[in-house]
């Protein structure tokens, strides 16, 4: 048989009005429209991830591994630089290293979550939050991967974090909310702006160094210690490493990690609000 | 019903990455182009456009390249929000304009309908039922199951055709009138593309050519330059002779 599927008999109207444009309601059905179809975007983020690694013996277990050898070598290097014993420095560099990976690979895709979409995009009326939501989805899939590490490196070095561990999926949490936030912000000024792409990429590495990951805040003097709070890459990891290696981590670290975030948000907000009927353009 | 109404639409695109004065000077000598409040230089590729398309028309667009005629088509798909006037489209929309746009070439073709049906916004079910239906008309047997990769250029045309046509909208939107792959299968797919022309409230094709707007059509709207200059009967904007 060949009859087209008839349609739904759902009456939908599209209005525009270029006087009145009514940012609000369209970046609010956007977004609600975005989170209802999480089935596209997450059968094209798990596309995402089997095309890039096709063909691949081990595929995104690579990462793994090179992540699990960087551990060792990482380890054995810092441990002894630093003077502390391997044992107790492992933890915290397994979970540093795999956090920041997570973190700055988000980041970098980040400033290509709408411009590779381009395609879909001047094709398609799609609401952007799903092409946000695929990069986001990704990133996490991929960083799932090196999450056992973390394990295998707790079991051997004999640490057990204590309760405070029950706080580790509101650091997830908060994570994730920077993550989509941070994505569509990126997504939408690296669409307009191709340069911001390369400098977001000098500012990660630049962030790498100065933020605990190989050291630990202790070996910073005590007087300059304060000033890690400006640093939000360490506020928002720490409400990962918090639970997992350093009981809880500094409620000061949470609540600050907690002021970004909302300053994240707002900003996305408000550059969503404002120019995403523009993004069809950009791209 | 469905229904189309637009007054006073308005499509520019921004110039971003224009940098030199003098290169900016020396395009604004076109008429389509023009400096917008903010200083940037944009082309107008709709301008100041009013039309009502309603229940029943079938509506041709004509014209030269780059008049204007693709990107009123994703206008009305709602692709670009317009930069001025207003824009109503009431009515399911479907869209034959770029078909194989969101085909994922390492996936199979049983996966890339199924992809499809997500894009449109159908429950997993849904999805299902639309593989079988296309695997069918396409034709395509155990190709189904390989990736779209290694499908024939015909193959590919089959499956992205018998994609495209599988659902019925009120509102459908078209460019060009796709029909190509072998012989037999070009005779099921112009049964099929009538059916969907017929059944559908609305069509706004944009073709070039006039066989198809003599046709299929029942008014013709020329572009040229971003504005509209003839809108009426076919007959009438092609200038065919009375009778």
């Amino acid at each position: 048989m060949d009859m087209p599927i008839p349609t739904e008999p759902a009456q939908t109207v599209y209005a525009f009005d270029a006087a009145k444009p009514d940012y609000v309601r369209r970046a609010l059905g956007d977004l609600s429209l975005g989170f209802s179809r999480w089935r596209l975007a997450w059968a094209l983020a798990w596309l995402d991830i089997r095309n890039r690694y096709r063909g691949s013996v081990l595929g995104p277990f690579w990462l793994t591994l090179s992540t699990g050898t960087m551990l060792f070598g990482l380890g054995l290097l810092y441990s002894t630089l630093f003077g502390f014993k391997l044992i107790d420095y492992l933890p915290h560099l397994a979970v540093s290293l795999i956090v920041w990976n997570m973190i700055a690979q988000i980041i970098n895709e980040a400033t290509g979550s709408l411009v590779s979409s381009e395609g879909i995009i001047r094709q398609m009326p799609l609401p952007y939050t799903i092409h946000g939501l695929r990069c986001v989805l990704r990133n996490m899939m991929t960083a799932a991967h090196n999450l056992p590490l973390i394990l295998i490196v707790f079991l051997a070095c004999g640490w057990l974090p204590g309760a405070e561990v029950l706080l580790l999926p509101l650091g997830f949490v908060l994570i994730a909310v920077n993550a989509f936030a941070l994505t569509m912000l990126l997504g939408m000024v690296c669409a307009r702006f191709r340069d911001i792409g390369p400098i977001v990429g000098s500012v990660l590495q630049l962030a790498f160094f100065m933020t605990p990951v190989l050291w630990k805040p202790e070996l910073l003097p005590a007087h300059l210690q304060p000033f890690l709070l400006l640093n939000p890459f360490y506020t928002i990891m720490e409400t990962v490493r918090g639970p997992l290696v350093e009981g809880g981590g500094p409620l000061l670290a949470w609540l600050v990690a907690l002021v970004y975030t909302a300053l994240n948000l707002a900003i996305a907000w408000f550059f969503f609000l404002r120019f995403r009927g523009r993004v069809a353009y950009w791209v | 019903m469905a229904r189309i109404l637009a007054e006073g639409l308005t499509i520019e695109f921004p110039f971003y990455h224009l940098g030199a004065r003098s290169l900016k000077k020396r395009l604004l000598g076109n008429a389509r182009l023009h400096t917008d409040a903010a200083n940037r230089v944009v082309v107008t590729a709709l301008r100041d456009m009013s039309f009502e398309i309603t229940h029943g028309e079938r509506v041709a667009l004509i014209g030269p390249n780059g008049a204007g005629k693709t990107t009123l088509l994703r206008t009305l798909a709602g692709v670009y929000e317009p930069s001025g006037g207003s824009l109503r489209v009431e009515g399911r929309i479907g869209s034959l304009i770029d078909v194989g746009a969101g085909m994922d070439p390492e996936s199979t073709g049983r996966e890339n309908i199924v992809l499809r049906g997500l894009y449109r916004g159908m429950s997993e079910a849904e999805c299902q039922t639309l593989a079988d239906q296309v695997g069918e008309f396409s034709a395509l047997g155990e190709f189904l199951d390989v990736p779209i990769r290694t499908y024939s250029a015909g193959m590919g045309v089959r499956l992205a055709f018998a994609m495209a046509t599988a659902i019925q909208p009120q509102l459908l939107l078209m460019d060009e009138w796709f029909l190509a792959g072998d012989a037999n299968f070009i005779q099921r797919a112009e049964e099929r593309l009538s059916r969907l022309v017929v059944d559908a409230d609305i069509l706004v094709i944009a073709t070039h050519e006039m066989s198809i707007v003599r046709r299929w059509c029942t008014r013709a709207i020329r572009l040229e330059n971003g504005t509209i200059t003839a809108d009426g009967p076919v007959a009438e904007v092609l200038g065919d002779p009375p009778g």
